[in-house]
């Protein structure tokens, strides 16, 4: 891909005209540094040396920095193993089963050794092992990255491909277009004459416009390879921080005879890693910084582990567990001691011997001891209350629930060949309960590509195909209109309300074929950028219009107004068609629309452009235009001029700009098309569409020397005022513009993007968009996907110019807070409390509104509104918009970008998704999901998110149940045995339970349930907002689920006690011993856990019934192989079953009647909450699957609509909003034309033929 | 309609370029064809390459035939009521079958002690010289068809004491070689004579009450081979394993055994052996294998030697027999019943409310968003 272009690039070089831009622009981006003092350098803080173009003499110390090698990974060989299993036991439950290992060994332990060292061992390997091939694959991403090639000079002015890796600081290298800066660079030349370049930072802080970078004038004369081979210079800077706006630096350099020159380096000249070279050939940089000195690494924050709140709830349920282990583990103890302590036990329980003191745990003489020792062998026989088991089962459940998302066939893009990918697998669960999406702009919602697509000339608007939302919106009114008319016509037949209806969906009609004529037409015309299509400017059919002046001045605005310059296409010579490069997409979409309507800027000198222009006479002719100057656009002036001098030698100013500002500069003669456009524009502006207007005005010559002289003088002043003296000076030329029309611009979204956020809506997820770019751009956005809408209040928190300029903490803040306070009480009044709200946020006014005081009253504004936008935001700012939102309300968090500068966001939040589409891996690299599309996100959260998080809880309830049944069971043994720590089963049953016997149903509930099919859940976004609320992990479930357990635990032990004891269990007379009743007892845990699985689950394919009813046969197999051994293995149940239990009929009856009685309780409750308080999915389970059909399409229709959460942002509410506005026009028409018919003459007499006629 | 717009932006998409949009560019999607020919094969194959498409698989894509059970009011009705079905005639019966099992239990641990040591039992019962004979009489209630089983019953031991269930040697128990693995007998594991066999506190504390019953005078034949399991006499005590050195220490646990007699011969011995679960357990003693009537009286003969005394343990001699659920059992059948009749409450209840307030299935008015509407 990177050799491609690098290929293409080549070609093209030659073509390009040599410009120099510095003396086209006027404004500040070539500002001089401020001064600073540069006298510190040697001192602390500013020691760094580089020696230019002898990396040689950074081999050794003192000046030896690090390598460019970046390394991301957690661990090293060395280090994996101490760090990670330091992670591993920082758990609580990993330390208690390390403890209950060690103690394993000793003779206290009621089980063998390795049953109890294997499963830990498993656990903590499996997450060491996922830890380990996490930080693999960071290892490969920073292997690929470090392993990509720079060109660097090895002398003699020859420049050979080298991995960035090896780079050194004081390396010359040359960096290529569309290349990435393998580290921080100072600027040397480039390929255009005055050593500008130009820089995209999209990584860096999520701008997507280009910034400039311009190299010092002294080392302009470095344009050649070979003339690095006498390149020599000393660089002496500041040490290495995270600041990526400051520079500070001394560059000592110059020819033989003044060795010490020395020039003082800014900001400018310093090419940020990470950052990309754009519309520059090649540059030419010393490296300065390397590998983790770079801004961009030093700026990078450690991945944090992250775990889900799921599994974070589930250690209090542990904890929880764990007193109950203690409390019984204590009574345990107690009781032991009670016993053994009574003097007089020790005859009395004369068989016990208990003064022959063998066994320390029964020594009546040292009774604390005992009782310790007591309390421990009951920490490790109850410690299936804990089950350690668990976390193997989430472990592997989350494996596999991970694999599912990166198999599922939906979430694969074709176009890009890659899938949605789990990265860190724990935090599955997590998907299905996120209540805020935090959304970078660039790269995630939009494809960082404009498309030229509206246009508004001399007052009427072309290109104008109807917009999705009216499209929706009337086809929906279109049902809506039929039955109403048909309730009318039953009610009333006057012909009148007929003939009405029949227009308006003939019209509707007319507009739909239009709209799928504009489809069809948009395959065959393809340009990129240019999304146009309308007859009447295609195919220079605009040469017929009224006015073909206006139109030419508008096409010429087009075409001159840019600081574009074209590229020629190698490949496409034969249509002549051209492309270009600019400043900001925007103007390449112009200049593409311009040459699509046959003004083709063709070429451009340092004080020429030349359009290949269409005279209105049909003929297509070159013209040259002198560039006399070119007022450029900056944020504070919003609009851009060129003054150019015709053929003629007429002198024009071309202006494009803001709707705002071009119209409080307009003359009195230009306002004729003032009042359609400002229409225009707002429905673009709806839309989403980027809107510019495009003025001119006629320049008379001696006006114009005037001004030029004026002009000139403040170009030429140095210092502070220049800037402010040069917009004044603007300011005096740019007025008694006429008016020309405007134009969209469509900054494309991705594929479905708009449905996505709606669905999303739709499932009750807020989406905030935080993204670096300017307010308009982000409020455009807004509008296009649908997070804001016209009839919305919109909040805009900025900064006054007023506080701006006092630049005073107090009075920005005060500004602040009183914006935040009238909003609020907006938000609060009851008459607009249901209206939907917006608030847009300013990056600096976001800086004064996140500071420590105000932050509170912030968020709650922010929480309230149906959406909000936070502009101009900068990378940490992202993160801690992040952080603080998820403190303060404590809802679970999403954030997904693309970029660098969204990787703090991404970590911060509770999920973090990279989208991996676009090149720069840094976002992916930090994420816990990627995709390679957002809209993959709807399907992620709604149907694997809704699963997975109802998987894990429904998984681990199921879990703390069937630990709790089993273990205690084992405690309440001990009630019966004198609290002596014996155990009622033998040891395999132990390990069997949790190995064998249960485990496997219980994964495939974590894996393969499905409440509801993902069609339904799709269907049914409304389902999502269940997991929102979290009811299916909520402390009602975990204790009642303990409830259950404990009960269920009672009621298996009592009954089998009751029944079994005393008298005997078989015809033979025999009576039960403790192997009998202890496998007559574990019979019935296994068939009560493995049956209450088959309650729970509600998707059985061929899988769950295998594992279920496997693991009761595998308990039965395994006893009958197990009872076959020889005695000497398998001890008191030798033969157990084939001679003992099996035949007894009695076995057979109680184990039915226990499992039956255990499960009646929460049968009857599934019963009672299914009859009388059926949850969403229940209800909709019975819609879809109940045998009968007992609903017809049309309730299933019915509640797919009203399952949409009340909301306010996305497509649907939007069309929603639409039908609204349309029926009310619809009824003021009606009441219209009723009015105007009924008085009308015509009316009054068809109505009176037509009732003589009937006479 | 969203399909359809979906639609009109896959045709939107086909350039061949390849600067500034990566994305795009490996993989365009063309839709007419003589645009970029070239690019087309190449980003096809391309994306071919790369393409690390999941294969399509039911179980990947979670798409697997599957059951979905829905609780209906039938299913419901249908469970309730197969439990009824079911567990009513199984506790029928089982009562029955219980209620035809006769079962004698006689206490004699107060009734044989002398008066004159009432006060002080322990030193009766651990006194070796003390008269132990006991004679006492007891009624059949009811015809007992042969076999008729000699339980004794325990209260308040604790056979299932870690200490004591420990205390045993499995493998000194089955081979005669095996003598001295006396692992975890201890405080009974060896004697000044060697080691003892069997060793153990289970051993040691055997059983030592002997029961001779009389009927109308004549001996009533009690049988005590037969009474252990097949296993144990088979295979856990070895026919050539003799007791050696048993019961020769200074204290005296309980029993002792005939030297000269193997262990697996030993029943009484293998069957105290085998650990009660609970504190309060039977234990075969013997068989009769004649009929007994109703209200004929047993005359019986018993040595009083065990001492429970000093744990305040009750002794208990049982005369039993059995049905195919074993001996008497009423709660089994009782609870049965019970569960059945609550099954058959619950299923009529049911039917009942459905036949009069019946809920739709897949009732849309119980959806959360219809109910939150309502309520406001």
């Amino acid at each position: 891909m990177a050799t491609q272009n690098v290929e293409t690039n080549k070609k093209k070089k030659k073509k390009k005209g040599k410009v120099k831009w510095s003396d086209l622009y006027t404004f500040s981006c070539l500002r001089p540094p401020p001064p600073v003092n540069r006298s510190d350098f040697g001192h602390p803080g500013f020691s760094r040396v580089v020696f230019c173009n002898d990396s040689g003499m950074h081999k050794t110390k003192p000046y030896k920095y690090p390598t460019n090698d970046v390394s991301t990974t957690k661990y090293n060989v060395v280090t994996f193993l101490p760090k990670s299993l330091f992670e591993q036991f920082r758990r609580v439950a990993n330390l208690y089963f390390l403890l209950v290992a060690v103690l394993s060994v000793t003779s206290l332990a009621p089980f063998s050794p390795l049953s109890l060292i294997a499963p830990l061992v498993f656990v903590v390997g499996i997450s060491m092992l996922k830890e380990g091939v996490e930080d693999w694959h960071r290892f490969l991403q920073d292997l690929e990255v470090n392993s990509r090639k720079v060109k660097v000079h090895i002398g003699n002015g020859k420049f050979v491909d080298r991995s960035w890796k090896v780079l050194r600081v004081g390396d010359v290298v040359k960096v290529i277009k569309n290349e990435y800066f393998p580290s921080d660079l100072l600027l040397l030349s480039s390929s255009y004459e005055d050593g500008v370049c130009y820089v995209e930072t999209m990584n860096l802080d999520g701008e997507t416009n280009l910034k400039i970078k311009r190299c010092l004038e002294c080392t302009l004369i470095f344009d050649n390879e070979q003339k690095f081979d006498k390149f020599k210079a000393t660089i002496r800077c500041e040490d290495p921080n995270s600041s990526l706006y400051t520079f500070v630096a001394n560059l000592e350099f110059g020819d033989e005879d003044q060795l010490d020159s020395s020039y003082p380096l800014s900001p400018s000249q310093l090419l940020l890693r990470d950052s990309k070279l754009q519309n520059t050939d090649y540059v030419y940089g010393v490296v300065i910084f390397t590998g983790r000195d770079t801004k961009v690494v030093r700026n990078s924050m450690n991945s944090p582990s992250k775990r889900s709140r799921v599994e974070r709830k589930m250690d209090h349920v542990i904890y929880v567990l764990f007193f109950m282990l203690l409390l019984i583990s204590l009574i345990t103890s107690i009781g032991s001691v009670l016993y053994t302590d009574q003097p007089q036990t020790t005859k009395e329980w004369w068989y016990l011997r208990l003064l022959d003191d063998t066994d320390a745990s029964f020594d009546p003489d040292k009774p604390l001891i005992s009782g310790f020792l007591q309390f421990l062998r009951a920490l490790i026989l109850y410690g299936y209350l804990i089950p350690i088991s668990l976390y193997v089962s989430i472990e592997v459940v989350k494996f596999l629930q991970a694999m599912l998302i990166n198999n599922d066939l939906h979430l694969f893009d074709e176009m890009s060949g890659k899938s949605v990918e789990s990265r860190t697998s724990n935090l599955n669960e997590e998907l299905g309960q996120v209540e805020m999406i935090l959304s970078d702009k660039t790269g995630t919602l939009t494809c960082n590509q404009m498309e030229f697509r509206k246009c508004s000339i001399e007052g009427i608007s072309y290109g104008g195909d109807v917009n999705e939302i009216v499209r929706a919106a009337s086809q929906r009114m279109n049902i809506d209109i039929e039955s109403y008319r048909f309730n009318l016509d039953g009610a009333d037949s006057t012909p009148r309300d007929s003939i009405e209806m029949v227009e308006i969906s003939s019209d509707q009609n007319k507009i739909d074929l239009n709209a799928e004529k504009g489809i069809q037409n948009l395959g065959v015309m393809a340009i990129k950028g240019f999304n146009f299509r309308d007859d009447r400017l295609m195919n220079k059919m605009w040469l017929h219009g009224s006015n073909v002046w206006d139109m030419i001045m508008f096409f010429r605005v087009m075409a001159l107004c840019h600081t574009g310059i074209p590229v020629e296409n190698g490949e496409e010579t034969s249509s002549h068609k051209l492309k270009y490069e600019a400043e900001s997409p925007e103007e390449v979409t112009f200049l593409i629309a311009a040459q699509e309507f046959g003004f083709q800027f063709c070429r451009r000198t340092q004080s020429s452009m030349f359009v290949k222009e269409i005279d209105p006479s049909g003929f297509e002719v070159e013209r040259e235009y002198k560039l006399l100057n070119l007022l450029e656009f900056s944020s504070s002036r919003k609009r851009m001029s060129v003054i150019v001098r015709d053929e003629v030698g007429q002198i024009f100013l071309f202006c494009k700009g803001a709707d705002n500002i071009i119209f409080d500069r307009l003359g009195d003669g230009g306002r004729t098309y003032q009042h359609a456009t400002t229409i225009h524009l707002a429905n673009y502006a709806e839309d989403g569409l980027r809107t510019m207007v495009f003025a001119y005005r006629k320049i008379e010559d001696s006006e114009y020397e005037k001004w030029s002289s004026t002009f000139t003088k403040a170009k030429v002043t140095i210092g502070h005022e220049r800037e402010e003296l040069l917009e004044n000076v603007s300011e005096t030329i740019e007025k008694d513009l006429v008016l020309l029309g405007a134009v969209a611009v469509d900054d494309k979204l991705q594929d479905g993007v708009a449905e996505c956020i709606d669905k999303l809506a739709q499932a009750g997820l807020k989406i905030w968009l935080l993204t670096g770019d300017k307010k308009e751009t982000a409020v455009n956005i807004g509008f296009a996907c649908s997070l804001l809408r016209h009839d919305m209040k919109q909040f805009h928190l900025s900064l006054s110019r007023d506080a701006e300029s006092k630049n005073q903490l107090k009075a920005m803040k005060d500004d602040i807070l009183n914006q935040i306070e009238a909003s609020y009480q907006v938000t609060v009044n009851e008459k607009t409390k249901d209206d939907p709200l917006a608030l847009v946020v300013d990056g600096k006014a976001l800086e004064i509104a996140l500071t420590n005081d105000i932050r509170d009253r912030f968020l709650q504004l922010a929480v309230s509104c149906a959406s909000v936008i936070c502009c101009r935001v900068s990378p940490k700012q992202k993160a801690l918009i992040t952080r603080l939102v998820k403190r303060y309300t404590g809802k679970m968090t999403l954030a997904i970008g693309d970029g660098a500068n969204d990787v703090g966001m991404i970590q911060e939040a509770d999920i973090g998704i990279g989208i991996s589409g676009m090149e720069g891996m840094q976002a992916v690299m930090a994420s816990d999901f990627s995709m390679p599309q957002f809209r993959f996100l709807e399907r992620l959260l709604i149907v694997h998110g809704h699963w997975c998080y109802k998987r894990i809880s429904k998984m681990i309830l199921y879990f703390v149940y069937k630990n709790i049944v089993f273990g205690l069971t084992l405690f309440y043994y001990e009630l019966y045995s004198k609290f002596s720590g014996d155990v009622l089963y033998d040891g395999w049953y132990m390990v069997m339970f949790n190995l064998f016997l249960t485990s496997l149903p219980v994964i495939s509930l974590g894996v393969l349930e499905q409440d509801v099919s993902s069609d339904i859940c799709l269907q049914f976004p409304a389902l999502y907002q269940q997991g929102q609320k979290g009811i299916f992990f909520s402390w009602k479930r975990i204790i009642g689920w303990m409830g259950n357990g404990i009960l269920t635990s009672l009621a298996i032990f009592i009954l089998n006690v009751y029944i079994l004891s005393l008298s005997a269990f078989r015809q033979g007379g025999e009576v039960v011993d403790i192997s009998h009743l202890g496998v007559i007892t574990y019979t019935a845990v296994v068939w009560t856990v493995n049956c209450q699985i088959a309650l729970i689950i509600t998707h059985f394919t061929w899988i769950q019934h295998f594992f279920i009813w496997g693991s009761i046969l595998c308990w039965y197999i395994f006893l009958l192989f197990y009872g076959a051994l020889p005695p000497k293995y398998s001890h008191r149940e030798f033969g157990l079953l084939v001679e003992a239990v099996g035949p007894a009929p009695m076995y057979w009856i109680v184990v039915l009647f226990v499992v039956v009685i255990s499960l009646l309780p929460y049968f009857i409750y599934m019963v009672i909450q299914r009859s009388f308080y059926p949850m969403d999915d229940h209800v909709i389970q019975e819609m879809k699957y109940g045998r009968k059909i007992v609903v017809d399409d049309e309730t299933w229709l019915r509640e797919k609509q009203s399952s949409r959460k009340a909301t306010h942002i996305g497509f649907s509410a939007r069309v929603d909003a639409k039908i609204l506005h349309l029926k009310d026009q619809l009824h003021k028409k009606r009441m219209f034309i009723i009015k105007s018919i009924t008085s009308s003459p015509i009316r009054r007499s068809i109505t009176i033929s037509t009732l003589e006629n009937r006479d | 309609m969203r399909t359809f717009a979906k639609d009109a932006f896959r045709g939107e998409r086909p350039w061949g370029d390849t600067v500034c949009d990566p994305w795009f560019s490996v993989h365009p999607q063309i839709t007419n064809a003589d645009m970029n020919q070239e690019l087309v094969t190449n980003g096809a194959s391309k994306s071919k390459r790369n393409s690390k498409k999941p294969e399509y698989s039911r179980f990947t894509q979670q798409e697997l035939p599957a059951w979905k059970p829905i609780l209906t009011p039938g299913w419901v009705i249908t469970s309730f009521l197969a439990i009824a079905l079911l567990f009513i005639p199984i506790g029928l019966v089982s009562l029955f079958a219980s209620m035809r099992v006769v079962e004698i239990v006689y206490r004699y641990d107060q009734d044989c002690v002398p008066e004159t040591y009432r006060d002080n039992v322990t030193s009766y019962i651990q006194n070796p010289l003390t008269n132990k004979t006991c004679i006492k009489n007891v009624t059949v209630p009811k015809n007992m068809e042969a076999p008729i089983f000699v339980y004794y019953q325990l209260d308040n031991f604790y056979q299932n004491h870690r200490r004591y269930v420990k205390s045993r040697s499995d493998k000194q128990l089955r081979n005669a070689g095996d003598e001295f693995s006396t692992k975890g007998c201890e405080p009974e594991a060896k004697s000044k004579a060697g080691p003892i066999v069997p060793c153990g506190l289970i051993a040691w504390s055997l059983f030592n009450d002997t029961y001779n019953l009389l009927i109308q005078d004549k001996v009533l034949d009690i049988n005590k081979k037969g009474i252990a399991w097949k296993s144990d006499t088979k295979d856990k005590f070895g026919s050539d394993v003799y007791p050696r050195n048993f019961q020769a220490g200074s204290l005296i646990g309980g029993g002792k055994l005939n030297e000269s007699v193997p262990l697996s011969e030993q029943e009484d011995l293998i069957v105290w052996m085998r650990t009660a679960a609970l504190p309060t357990f039977r234990k075969l003693y013997g068989k009769i294998s004649s009929d007994l009537k109703a209200q004929d009286m047993i005359t019986v003969v018993l040595e009083n030697n065990y001492n429970t005394y000093s744990f305040g343990g009750q002794k208990k001699l049982v005369l039993s027999t059995t049905s195919w659920i074993g001996g008497k059992n009423e709660f089994l059948g009782i609870a049965y019943l019970t569960v059945g009749g609550i099954c058959l409450f619950m299923a009529l209840n049911f039917i009942l409310l459905y036949i009069f307030k019946p809920r739709p299935l897949g009732d849309p008015s119980y959806l959360s968003w219809n109910r939150n509407t309502s309520r406001q």
